[in-house]
């Protein structure tokens, strides 16, 4: 496969999951700012912005302008109508590569969020836009499973999506553990809500909102798809997958880092985690997610020519 | 059959079919259809109104689906379009099409050999059949090519060459083009439509298939590689190119890797593609890129759709390029007007389809008798096509023949002008009811070990009543053509 090709269906796939990551977090504190917390507006807002990796801001926040910025602002680079564009943008690239019913998806998706128009005009507009990038989010998942073949390049698809996923959800834990003391349990129903985690964390735990519990299960359950190692099992699944397809034998490098990630998730107890500190443990998972995103982009797409060519 | 008689009344869907000085395909006067258009005939006579216009909704419905458009460009952003079709047959008979695959084997073949003389000994210059200027002027005209040697000695491997028909019932060739030439997907998925909606009909015409296409296409690109290497690709401008949809069709049907030039590096004289598993070797390039583009370190510094260093790759003969670079020489439409000559001095026959009278502006009489008379001619910039850059002097203004009698003062070798041809006319699908549109043909021909025709071609059509130009980008469609068994 071209490398040019490989890399416009990866981050046609990491864009696409930031938006979706982003609409379910929106969409979940949306819904929880609507009943009173200890918290102030501002403070949830702030929370919000450090949880989707965003740098605090000196002014205040005001919440109206918060949503329009993350939600439907094409000037802003991290908003969902920018992820989805630049999604559709690399889907584009290689249109013939990927099947008519994902490009199509895709294509909707994107016309519904730039049709709708950038300045809401009531309170319910942001709320039915999240609602359709998620629901537009699984739509685009089942018909790219049901549609492609799963060859390598679907195996790139996989690989950015769980990257961003695991890039992502450290980012969140840290941002709601960091300040765990002061959290009530509707700050809790938050994160698990924007993992889409609720239903399924209750099904384990039962409903007993308990932080290490619920620690457990977002970055250590291996059945979850919003675990980070659920997460971390898809990427090595991939890249199995992908330097089996491939003929390049410079992989050890990548296959080191993605073992090592995945034993580290694997054979570790949350008990230990939280002795360590989870807020290491989190930035220690994104470094590695890091140099996996590097290896695996100097040894497939963007590799020196001398060194590929043996000399 | 009656001899020569009055027209006779046309039935329903035609009544409004009017017959003019044109040669028309499908009739020889009202109501005498032509022995190859009967079976046609019959079957529109006894077709229901409403299935004309279901099977008008259910082909475009399928070129809709399969994504078939073209980029106009000028507009905002190059608005993509469906590429209007038509939904009956122009049908050509087996002697008919003989003529033309016998014409235009020879044209190309003596082409050829042009392009091969003008880049290496130029004797047809020294002997002074064709002007050197008229060469060295021409802005296609590539002096890198000099001494280069290509494969099989092929310069050019894909012609998309435009016949039109006069009212004497003759092909003639209005343009030959032998630089990017496309279109050829078109004709093949409009063929798949056609079969899908008129299964009946291609039984009993016996129409000779054009799927094979690909394949010869794909054997005719292996056959310029080098002895024991066959890594094709097809290389694009990429996806905003208006025939984009086209690279993307062939690549899929050659299955072959399509490729722009950010895929392609060059190292040590050899072209690679950048692929998942590491560096891949380049044997043959389809390439649709125009030799202006190909590398910016040859040609023109500012693309950025080529690949650095490719020029060098493709003299010292590591990679082979098809259509060879410098080919445009062979197809300006000043030179067009030597192809006679040409075809006399290489292979010392007569030209079996021949050219359109064609008026030089480099000629002073010539050039006076078109300034006089700006209204009776068509006048075409020698550079361009697609329809582009040219005055249609009957339909034109006083203000655009001044304006193109200025541009053709001010740089002669730029322009030709010809007489305003009558393109043949073929029974169109319009506004439901069946009307008489102008049409011309391009046949594709390949050339590689051999020369290869599929029977068939693209059949462009003039939309507008009575409108003369067929390009797609002026408002022009196509439609299937059919080449009959015997």
């Amino acid at each position: 496969m071209l490398s040019r090709v490989a890399d416009s269906l990866y981050w046609m796939s990491r864009y696409f999951e930031r938006a979706d990551h982003c609409a379910r977090v929106l969409e979940a504190n949306y819904n929880l700012m609507l009943n009173p917390s200890k918290l102030s507006t501002e403070e949830r807002w702030q929370r919000i912005m450090t949880s989707l990796g965003i740098p605090a801001s000196a002014d205040g926040i005001d919440p109206q302008i918060a949503m329009n910025e993350l939600t439907s602002d094409p000037e802003n680079e991290s908003s969902i109508v920018s992820c989805i564009a630049e999604s559709r943008e690399n889907a584009g690239q290689v249109r013939e590569q990927i099947s008519s019913e994902m490009w199509e998806r895709l294509n909707r998706l994107y016309h519904h969020v730039t049709g709708a128009n950038s300045k809401p005009e009531t309170d319910s507009d942001p709320l039915r836009l999240l609602a359709a990038v998620r629901e537009g989010s699984y739509q685009f998942h089942g018909v790219t499973d049901a549609t492609m073949n799963h060859g390598e390049g679907w195996q790139f698809i996989q690989l950015g999506k769980y990257m961003e996923r695991c890039c992502a959800l450290p980012v969140l834990l840290d941002a709601y553990f960091s300040a765990a003391g002061d959290a009530d349990d509707l700050d809790w129903v938050g994160l698990l809500a924007s993992c889409a985690a609720f239903e399924s964390y209750c099904k384990v735990y039962t409903a007993d909102l308990k932080p290490d519990s619920m620690a457990e299960f977002l970055v250590l359950n291996p059945e979850f798809p919003y675990s980070v190692r659920y997460g971390v099992e898809r990427i090595s699944a991939a890249i199995a997958a992908i330097s089996e397809t491939s003929f390049t034998h410079a992989t050890s490098r990548i296959e080191r880092i993605a073992g090592r990630l995945r034993s580290s998730l694997a054979y570790v107890q949350i008990g230990e985690i939280m002795t360590g500190g989870l807020h290491r443990y989190l930035n220690s998972v994104i470094e590695q997610c890091n140099s996996l995103h590097a290896a695996v982009h100097v040894v497939y797409i963007d590799y020196p020519i001398p060194s590929a060519l043996g000399a | 059959m009656p001899a020569q008689s009055a027209d006779r009344p046309m039935p329903a869907p035609f009544s409004e079919y009017e017959i003019d000085a044109a040669y028309d395909e499908m009739f020889r006067s009202r109501g005498r259809p032509r022995p190859q258009y009967r079976n046609l005939y019959s079957h529109l006579l006894n077709l229901p109104s409403e299935e004309l216009h279901r099977s008008k909704r259910e082909a475009d419905l399928s070129f809709f689906n399969q994504g078939i458009t073209f980029t106009v460009y000028g507009r905002a952003e190059g608005t993509e379009q469906i590429f209007p079709h038509d939904l009956l047959p122009r049908i050509v008979t087996s002697s008919e099409w003989a003529v033309i695959e016998r014409g235009l084997t020879q044209r190309i073949t003596a082409l050829n050999l042009f392009l091969a003389d003008v880049y290496h000994e130029g004797r047809i210059l020294k002997d002074r059949i064709i002007p050197g200027e008229i060469i060295y002027t021409c802005k296609h005209f590539r002096r890198q090519m000099h001494g280069v040697k290509v494969p099989r000695g092929v310069y050019v491997s894909v012609v998309g060459t435009d016949l039109i028909r006069l009212p004497d019932g003759r092909f003639v060739v209005l343009e030959d083009n032998l630089r990017v030439p496309s279109g050829v997907s078109y004709m093949l998925t409009s063929r798949k439509v056609m079969k899908q909606i008129f299964p009946t009909l291609f039984r009993k015409c016996g129409v000779r298939p054009i799927e094979q296409y690909s394949q010869a296409l794909l054997s005719t690109l292996r056959s310029l590689a080098p002895e024991g290497r066959s890594t094709i690709v097809l290389l694009t401008p990429g996806i905003y190119n208006s025939a984009y949809f086209e690279h993307a069709f062939l690549a899929r049907q050659m299955g072959i890797e399509l490729v722009e030039g950010r895929d392609l590096v060059v190292h040590d004289n050899t072209v690679y593609m950048r692929t998942t598993s590491g560096l891949q070797r380049v044997d043959v390039i389809y390439r649709r890129v125009d030799d202006d583009f190909v590398d910016p370190l040859a040609f023109r510094a500012d693309s950025s759709l080529g690949v650095a260093g490719l020029f060098n790759a493709y003299r010292a003969g590591n990679v082979v390029l098809a259509n060879a670079l410098g080919t445009g020489v062979a197809d300006d439409k000043a030179i067009y007007s030597y192809v006679p000559k040409i075809i006399r001095y290489y292979l010392g026959e007569d030209p079996i389809v021949e050219n359109v009278e064609t008026l030089l502006m480099t000629e002073r009489a010539q050039r006076q008798q078109v300034c006089d008379n700006m209204e009776k001619y068509v006048v075409k910039a020698v550079g361009e096509s697609g329809g582009y850059g040219m005055l249609i002097g009957p339909h034109s203004s006083r203000e655009q023949q001044a304006e193109f009698r200025e541009k053709i003062l001010a740089d002669p070798r730029n322009y030709i002008a010809q007489p305003t041809l009558t393109l043949s006319t073929a029974p169109c699908f319009m506004n439901g009811r069946i009307e008489p549109r102008h049409v011309d043909l391009r046949p594709y021909v390949l050339y590689g070990e051999k020369i290869t025709m599929v029977p068939g071609g693209l059949t462009r059509v003039a939309l507008r009543k009575g409108s003369l130009v067929v390009n797609s980008s002026q408002g022009g469609g196509s439609k299937d053509t059919w080449v009959l068994q015997n």
